[in-house]
């Protein structure tokens, strides 16, 4: 069953959304199998051989009603912001000068916009780990690549119209891609698997090509720690 | 007494398969899973096995298998012409494998797909609480990968002591064909079509096309209208049998292997007692839409179910735990599982690399 909060996407919507989500992720529901919650709403995944869709949504529209202030409170939840140290342009951001040439931009103004924002998760879709983010300047706005990539790095960070997001594993791809992060985003032998949180926000800090391959020797051997702050607004 | 399943040719495209990897969805992991569920629980309870097992999804034919051990076997799903050592052997039954000996697929007489359940189950390491193979992502399985020649698959313990014989009764056997009806409930956004666009949808056949998969059977028919011109919605979440409509109207029903979250409207969600059908459909089969109610579908997917659980005809094998909690759960509609349609260039056999590489990629798979 899919429980539809809004239609567009907004902070508000979607705090209710994960509000929502961790409500009845912790409500014990005998009948409750899956949660999937998206930008502006969250499917509900239920044992249909043994409830019927009206006792669910009444059972689910009453418990929305009784926790309406809950649900409405969830921007007040603490935000954590997690830093992905990136390295701009080169081998790992091929994309990133056609970027700042689309945007009449200089290459290091591009990444000092793109450095200078957090940017909030709404939703882990698409592919394993895959965050879609929200809130990126729109002066450097580009266009998807007109044919995509059969293969991106994991780890490449990259721009599709409004949007900007990272892949945390190699796939194919037609994001612009302007850098890359050496923190692996997605294993599926950690619980939970993938490291981003819908609800917390990201921010990309701005490395050199060797501080990238001391950050994926640390990645690869287990001791890397991402760092996490407090938002900036 | 747990032994080996020795891939000797993967055919077309063999896969480790369970009722799917469920539960992390949230963090983008697809579901995956068999295509067909129905064949997969019905193989399991042949052999003795509760319903949640790996088992062996075979597309298309032009595979062989050995076994380490005596084994106890089942086939069902699409008809790949299955044969033990030369000897053609029946579907949906349960039949004994001697050690060494060699199970072959031909060529589909009818669907697309076959499940080889051996008792025991597939014993390959879980991934993420599940055995299936999501090739795309590249979690389960045997490394993430689809089956080839020379490969071990581990075969769980079995109990030694179960008969052959066990059969699912003629009449609760699935009529895969080329022309097929499903039935849909509409929604969510069954409000972004016209109403000319919502008769196009349940009055006209469409044709299944080559570039379906896993992912998704891509259709082909009169194009879909919407109300503004635009197909996009906020991207939310999609369930096996979720009928999507992208820019071009034509539909798209996704299936197992399907993305988490999609970016285009959904007009309806196939009642899970159908997708089998749909999962056996190959290319150029012909499919219909006809409407039904939410509480019809879910009847209609109860009712399946129990015959196909609770009959007696399976013999002693049936014990009492296959009333376990069953592994389909529902949406909007329901939502189980179910096999796709591959594609098959040039009409024959399909190369290696079905629903892995594609050569041309589609923009909704695609980030």
């Amino acid at each position: 069953m899919s429980v539809q909060l809004g239609s567009e996407i907004s902070d508000e919507i979607n705090d209710r959304v994960y509000a929502l989500a961790d409500l009845l992720g912790e409500s014990s529901l005998p009948w409750l199998r899956e949660l999937v919650p998206t930008y502006r709403s969250l499917l509900v995944y239920y044992d249909a051989f043994e409830v019927d869709y009206d006792e669910i949504k009444s059972e689910l529209t009453e418990l929305m009603d009784r926790h309406e202030s809950s649900i409405s409170a969830a921007s007040d939840r603490p935000r954590f912001v997690y830093e992905l140290p990136t390295a701009y342009g080169g081998e790992h951001g091929p994309d990133l000068e056609s970027v700042a040439d689309n945007a009449g931009l200089s290459v290091e103004e591009v990444i000092r916009i793109h450095s200078g924002i957090d940017y909030r998760v709404y939703m882990i879709g698409f592919s394993p780990g895959f965050p879609y983010l929200g809130g990126m300047d729109p002066r450097i706005a580009t266009p998807r690549l007109a044919t995509p990539r059969t293969r991106v790095a994991a780890g490449s960070v990259g721009i599709a119209e409004s949007q900007t997001g990272v892949y945390p594993s190699a796939s194919p791809g037609g994001w612009q891609l302007i850098g890359r992060t050496p923190v692996k985003l997605f294993d599926h032998t950690k619980h939970p698997p993938s490291v981003l949180q819908p609800g917390h926000y990201v921010r990309f800090v701005p490395i050199d090509t060797e501080r990238f391959l001391e950050i994926e020797n640390q990645a690869a051997s287990g001791d890397l720690e991402i760092q996490t702050s407090e938002p900036a607004s | 007494m747990s032994g080996e399943l020795i891939v000797r040719a993967p055919g077309a495209l063999s896969l480790v398969q369970d009722s799917g990897r469920a539960g992390f969805q949230r963090f983008g992991v697809s579901e995956s899973g068999a295509i067909d569920r129905d064949a997969l629980l019905v193989g399991n309870l042949l052999v003795g096995n509760d319903i949640d097992p790996a088992a062996v999804e075979v597309t298309f034919g032009g595979a062989q298998f050995q076994f380490s051990q005596d084994s106890l076997v089942a086939i069902t799903g699409g008809d790949l012409q299955p044969s033990l050592d030369g000897t053609p052997l029946e579907m949906w039954e349960s039949f004994w494998a001697p050690a060494g000996s060699t199970l072959s697929f031909a060529a589909p007489v009818a669907g697309l797909r076959a499940y080889l359940a051996v008792n025991g189950g597939i014993a390959t390491e879980p991934v993420l609480e599940s055995r299936s193979t999501h090739l795309a992502s590249g979690l389960g399985g045997l490394a993430g990968s689809q089956l080839a020649a020379g490969d071990r698959l581990p075969v769980g313990d079995g109990s030694e002591s179960r008969r052959a014989g066990a059969k699912l009764p003629h009449e609760l056997r699935p009529d895969y064909g080329d022309e097929i009806t499903v039935r849909v409930v509409p929604g969510p956004q069954q409000d972004q079509f016209t109403d000319a666009g919502m008769r196009s949808f349940f009055e006209s056949p469409y044709k299944v096309t080559e570039s379906s998969d896993r992912q998704g059977l891509r259709l082909d028919g009169p194009a879909i209208e919407s109300v503004s011109g635009s197909y996009d919605i906020v991207s939310d979440a999609v369930v096996f049998g979720s009928v999507q409509v992208p820019g071009d109207g034509k539909p798209i029903v996704l299936l197992a292997d399907r993305q988490t979250t999609g970016g285009y409207a959904k007009i309806g969600v196939v009642a899970t007692v159908d997708l089998p059908l749909l999962a056996q459909a190959g290319p150029d089969a012909t499919v219909r839409f006809a409407e039904v109610s939410v509480v019809e579908a879910q009847r209609l997917m109860r009712e399946r179910r129990r015959s196909l659980v609770e009959t007696d005809l399976y013999d002693e094998l049936v014990t009492t735990e296959t009333s376990v909690s069953l592994a389909g759960t529902d949406t909007q509609v329901n939502l189980s599982y179910r096999p796709t349609a591959l594609s098959t260039p040039g009409g024959g056999l399909v190369s290696a690399n079905i629903g892995t590489a594609r050569s041309t990629v589609r923009v909704e798979d695609i980030e």
